[in-house]
């Protein structure tokens, strides 16, 4: 296409970007005069005029026309003319345009043409495109086009990876019939047909392992027969004298989805195999080219990955573990990189456990030497996960080093790994607080609130620390400059245990008290409030310096603060301190009660920042959970947080529920309103020694009203439908289907998500949190169980919410969920199904005591009454179903109308209960319903009917 | 699973892209331009290998031209550079030892190869005599079609750019 070159050189030869743009527009001005022209044009200039336009478009231009021509040239019989419209289709159309139905009929055109070319055209085009409309129409045309004894290898590779491309846009396509078939292309005479399909039956394996069992041993073998080899067999297979590396990659992958084999010759023939990759790699190079070991090498780190998954042959594991240490002194920098990243899987391992560790010192050398960060990261991330109790203060030591001069992107990372393995393997607490109080002084900019809320809730719940903690604070707090983070921690630790060494006159309270106040003024507000707090602690511990804490109290400069909070905290802690008993003040600014044990959240927040290491965290906690319960806190057996409701402690236990995460520390009913949910630390912490009043003390969001209209649409319908049932689909759009499985007890309930992703993609930054409206965030406390940020395409997600009814509530929790598929932000907001009726146990009763309590509710408030037009079957059986689903009972032989419905429950909250009657009666002629409510609760009632109402 | 493959110069001009996950225009090139300066900023001895967000970036130079590829985690990142490596050969025997020029001004052929070596962003032929084979018998057919046409474009007879 000469036209196309010389345009192309043209473009070369623009001396400045306005020189191009002008030949460009040039250009795309004369191309749609010729395609509105009269004059029809031929194949051929239609070609050129669409490559050219795809040049354009791929210089970073945008194209918006000239689609229909693309189109066109498909259904030409000339095979280049087709062949650009299907590149320009391929690289320029989106899956949503319009044009689409006849992109796809062109290509069925093609796939059923017999022409192998255009069969390939047509395949490589869907597998580049792959929209769920063409796996919708394509379903039948292409799987068959796979199995087919006709079909020419070439077609058969292609159709493989197409079909594997469907499968991902479309998971729930069914291979049925065809499993046995596509299981065997394993056994294909034609290398290039085996090494497409090994990718597909990976894909199938993954979603169905039970049907594609089959695979297993044919994948055996046909490794078996590649690794024994020599190079000269597989001919063009082999690369750079690897015998056929991408198919050895593919099986040894696809065997990972498997665990060992169970039939002992097969595993036999696997250890065998992975023997022979271990050997080899301890044989000279046949050649010196990279090309020869890196192939080489990309099976064997493939073995080793095997080896890892299998977790179960301790002979390979350790030659795994010995290979990969010869790697971390390569003169690669690509191999050490590798090696280190395989050796933190091997680290999990029981087996290898200890056989990494004595490469500890080159971790180490490698940290400090290596040139490039990603490999000095990947030496960090290592040395995390070798780490026990046996070496620990040594590599914390080294990491605190490192730390010093470490670069700014692995920074925060390594302060959460330091965190974290300060407190798992601490033997001597003063250690893991010496750790934090250095790293903070180290790296204070990147000690996220996390680490040090975490230092704080382990001083606070060991005694045996506290004044260690007080007096080291206090030391560090002498360094003229000390990071802010220090001064938190400092202000928080002295106002709990400052009075722990009062006793020494270099840290008498008026020199702790006037320590603290000099940093004051350089920090921010948040800091200053919870200075405050201190302040007011310490009149407590104190009262010698209460003058001088109340004139600071009362300045002019915290009095009439422009920042809210701190006036209004000046202020109240002058009133309470000026006012309050010394009785009233001790209760009130009593020491912090220990915090409810929780995992930690410093850990947490390590996963949302890096969730690739999720799994190897996983394994690394249930392992050492095996091997040392005694890293935990708490574990000494320190009193957890006393339940204020004693009627809610026995089926606390029952259900296994957290309700200590919700208590705030300091007596609840006392506390001002704010967000209580647990997962939000600083409720815990700074929420808790202010006293009623406050609010919610520093920095606690204000929960936001959503209102109806800022739900997802058909959110209100859903929940609706779980009034009268537990289980079922919460919400299902194109990507996401949220399942509900509940149980409740007395005023306890556990709602459970399930989260699926039906896409064959990753979700990303998939995040959910819950809003209370309006009241709702001091009737109810509802405490979530974090979930990955990351969800695998196809994967189910669980969740678990533990909800506690404090008192009765009408409006449902908000559910929030937002995650990244595709590249685009999804937002979901939904009502979470939990209402009171939920909370309502059924009481079966007599026609007596039915009535007499009926008539005891006789006041108009305590009755709610609604006539109302049936808006689904009458049936009674159906009806009655309905109201168990509820949550009460359905009372027989009560009323003298047997066509009528009577049901009673007692609806349990924190600290009371709320007996219902309900009477509900059909009229079947005309369709219509009366219900009546009744209940000691006026507002009760009111609820109960209204949801009712809505589902009959 | 290869998500995309991206050449550019050492100037950070794209020479070629595939993309073999969907994404928008817009976050196509914001990728783009994320990881040719991230690559660009990289020394010549360190590591090819790059954690980026959830993907693994695997690049390459040869001469003027990068070729950086995004993997997924449980991709095998040494035999990603061999998947380079193998499409730079194919380019190299195809053209004639290959250089920037031949991609730019024979872009469709580059990608015509890219597809008979990858598809859906796996591997789908390692034979380096297969894909040449794939690619003469496509180029056979390009000369039978176009003979004629060239020698009435010689002529004058079509208007050309």
């Amino acid at each position: 296409m000469r036209g196309l070159a010389v345009f192309i050189s043209d473009i070369r030869n623009c001396k400045s970007k306005e020189a191009e743009i002008k030949r460009i527009n040039k250009e795309l001005a004369n191309i749609r005069s010729k395609f509105k022209g009269d004059k029809t044009l031929d194949g051929y200039q239609k070609k050129k005029y669409v490559c050219k336009l795809l040049f354009i478009f791929l210089l970073g231009h945008d194209i918006d026309f000239g689609h229909m021509e693309a189109v066109n040239l498909l259904s030409s019989n000339k095979y280049t003319e087709k062949q650009i419209g299907y590149l320009f289709i391929s690289v320029l159309i989106s899956a949503s345009s319009d044009l689409m139905k006849l992109v796809i009929q062109c290509i069925r055109n093609d796939l059923v043409s017999r022409n192998p070319i255009h069969i390939t055209l047509a395949l490589q085009c869907v597998a580049n495109i792959g929209s769920r409309e063409m796996a919708e129409s394509l379903s039948i045309d292409i799987p068959s086009l796979l199995v087919s004894g006709d079909t020419i290898d070439s077609v058969k590779q292609s159709a493989a990876l197409t079909l594997l491309r469907l499968l991902r846009t479309a998971p729930e396509l069914q291979m049925g019939e065809w499993t046995s078939r596509i299981i065997h292309l394993l056994n294909d005479q034609h290398m290039g047909v085996v090494t497409s399909a090994a990718s597909l039956i990976e894909a199938l394996v993954k979603k169905n392992p039970e049907e594609y069992k089959g695979c297993v041993s044919l994948a055996v073998s046909r490794l078996s027969r590649i690794v024994t080899s020599s190079y000269t067999d597989l001919q063009d297979y082999t690369y750079y004298f690897v015998p056929a590396p991408w198919l050895s990659v593919k099986l040894l992958r696809l065997l990972q989805n498997y665990p060992p084999p169970e039939d002992p010759s097969v595993r036999t023939r696997l250890t065998e195999c992975l023997e022979t990759i271990l050997n080899k790699a301890q044989e000279p190079p046949k050649s010196k080219k990279v090309q020869h070991s890196n192939a080489k090498n990309a099976v064997l780190f493939e073995a080793i990955n095997l080896i890892i998954h299998m977790d179960s042959d301790p002979n390979l594991l350790v030659r795994a573990c010995n290979q990969l240490g010869q790697f971390l002194q390569h003169k690669e920098t690509n191999l050490r990189y590798l090696a280190l990243e395989s050796m933190c899987l091997l680290a999990t391992s029981e087996f290898s456990h200890e056989a990494v560790k004595k490469h500890q010192d080159t971790v180490i050398t490698a940290l400090k030497t290596e040139r490039d960060v990603s490999v000095r990261q990947r030496a960090v991330d290592l040395l995390y996960a070798m780490c026990d109790r046996t070496n620990a203060e040594e590599i914390v030591g080294e990491m605190l080093e490192y730390l010093e001069t470490a670069d700014y992107s692995i920074r925060e990372e390594m302060v959460l790994k330091v965190a974290i393995l300060a407190e798992k393997y601490a033997v001597d607490y003063t250690w893991y607080v010496d750790v934090i109080l250095n790293l903070i002084r180290i790296a204070g900019d990147y000690v996220s609130e996390e680490v040090w809320y975490r230092v704080i809730q382990i001083v606070i719940n060991r005694d045996d620390v506290q004044g260690y903690a007080a007096k080291t604070v206090f030391e560090a707090l002498q360094a003229p400059a000390c990071h802010e983070n220090m001064v938190k921690v400092g202000g928080y630790i002295l106002g709990e245990f400052g009075n722990l060494i009062a006793g020494d006159p270099r840290s008498s309270p008026i020199v702790q008290f006037q320590l603290l106040h000099s940093k004051y003024h350089l920090c921010s507000p948040s800091t200053r409030g919870l200075l405050l707090s201190t302040y007011i602690k310490f009149i407590n511990l104190f009262p010698e310096i209460k003058p001088q804490i109340q004139e600071i109290l009362g300045s002019k400069n915290n009095m009439r603060n422009p920042d809210v909070e701190l006036q209004q905290r000046s202020i109240e802690y002058l009133q309470l301190s000026s006012k309050a008993t010394a009785d009233v003040l001790a209760t009130v600014l009593e020491e912090m009660p220990p915090f409810p044990e929780r995992e930690s959240s410093i850990l947490a927040k390590l996963k949302k920042k890096k969730p690739s290491s999720v799994a190897e965290t996983a394994i690394e906690t249930t392992k050492e959970h095996k091997a040392m319960p005694a890293a935990q806190i708490n574990s000494d057996g320190q009193p957890t947080l006393q339940i204020s409701s004693p009627s809610s402690a026995g089926s606390a236990d029952l259900l296994g529920l957290d309700i200590g995460g919700m208590s705030a520390p300091v007596d609840s009913s006392s506390s001002g309103g704010g967000g209580q949910s647990a997962s939000d630390l600083l409720v815990d912490i700074l929420g808790g020694p202010v006293p009623g009043g406050i609010g919610g003390g520093v920095g606690v969001g204000t929960t936001n009203g959503l209102d109806s209209s800022g739900l997802t649409v058909g959110a209100e319908e859903n929940f609706l439908k779980f009034i009268t049932k537990l289980n079922g689909v919460l919400y299902e759009n194109d990507l996401l289907q949220i399942g509900v499985k509940a149980e409740y007890r007395q005023n306890l309930g556990r709602v459970g998500l399930f989260y699926g992703n039906k896409t064959s993609f990753q979700f990303t930054q998939f995040t959910t949190s819950i809003s209370c409206p309006g009241q709702l965030s001091t009737q109810i406390n509802v405490t979530e169980k974090p979930v990955d940020t990351v969800m695998e395409g196809g994967a189910q997600v669980q969740q678990m919410y533990n909800i506690e009814c404090i008192s009765e509530f009408t409006e449902a929790p908000i559910l929030n969920i937002s995650f990244i598929s595709s590249g685009s932000n999804q937002k979901l907001h939904l009502k979470l199904p939990v209402s009171i009726n939920r909370f309502m146990e059924a009481t079966e009763m007599n026609a007596d005591s039915f009535f007499t309590r009926w008539k005891a509710l006789s006041q108009p408030e305590q009755e709610c009454q609604k006539i109302f037009k049936a808006t689904s079957s009458q049936d009674t059986e159906l009806t009655k179903a309905k109201i168990l689903g509820f949550g009460s009972s359905v009372l027989e032989g009560i009323d003298p109308n047997p066509d009528n419905f009577v049901s009673a429950g007692v609806i349990h909250t924190r600290n009371q209960q709320t007996g219902v009657l309900i009477r509900l009666e059909p009229n079947k002629q005309v369709e219509m319903y009366r219900l009546t409510v009744r209940s000691t609760k006026g507002s009760v009632a009111q609820t109960i009917c209204e949801f009712l109402e809505t589902q009959f | 699973m290869m998500q995309f493959m991206l050449l550019f110069s050492r100037q950070g001009k794209l020479r070629l892209q595939k993309w073999f996950v969907a994404h928008t225009d817009k976050v196509k090139k914001k990728i783009t331009r994320e990881l040719v300066t991230l690559v660009l900023g990289r020394k010549p001895k360190m590591c090819s290998f790059l954690e980026w967000k959830d993907l693994k970036v695997v690049y390459k130079r040869y001469a003027s031209l990068y070729f950086c590829c995004a993997i997924e985690p449980e991709d095998n990142e040494l035999l990603t550079l061999e998947i380079i490596h193998r499409y730079v050969e194919l380019l190299d025997k195809y053209f004639g030892s290959v250089c920037e020029l031949d991609i730019i001004f024979n872009f469709e052929k580059a990608y015509f190869m890219l597809d008979e070596f990858l598809l859906g962003g796996e591997v789908q032929e390692t034979s380096k005599k297969n894909v040449l084979k794939a690619i003469a018998a496509q180029d056979l057919l390009q000369e039978e079609n176009d003979e004629p046409k060239s020698i009435l474009e010689e002529m004058g007879f079509t208007v050309s750019s």
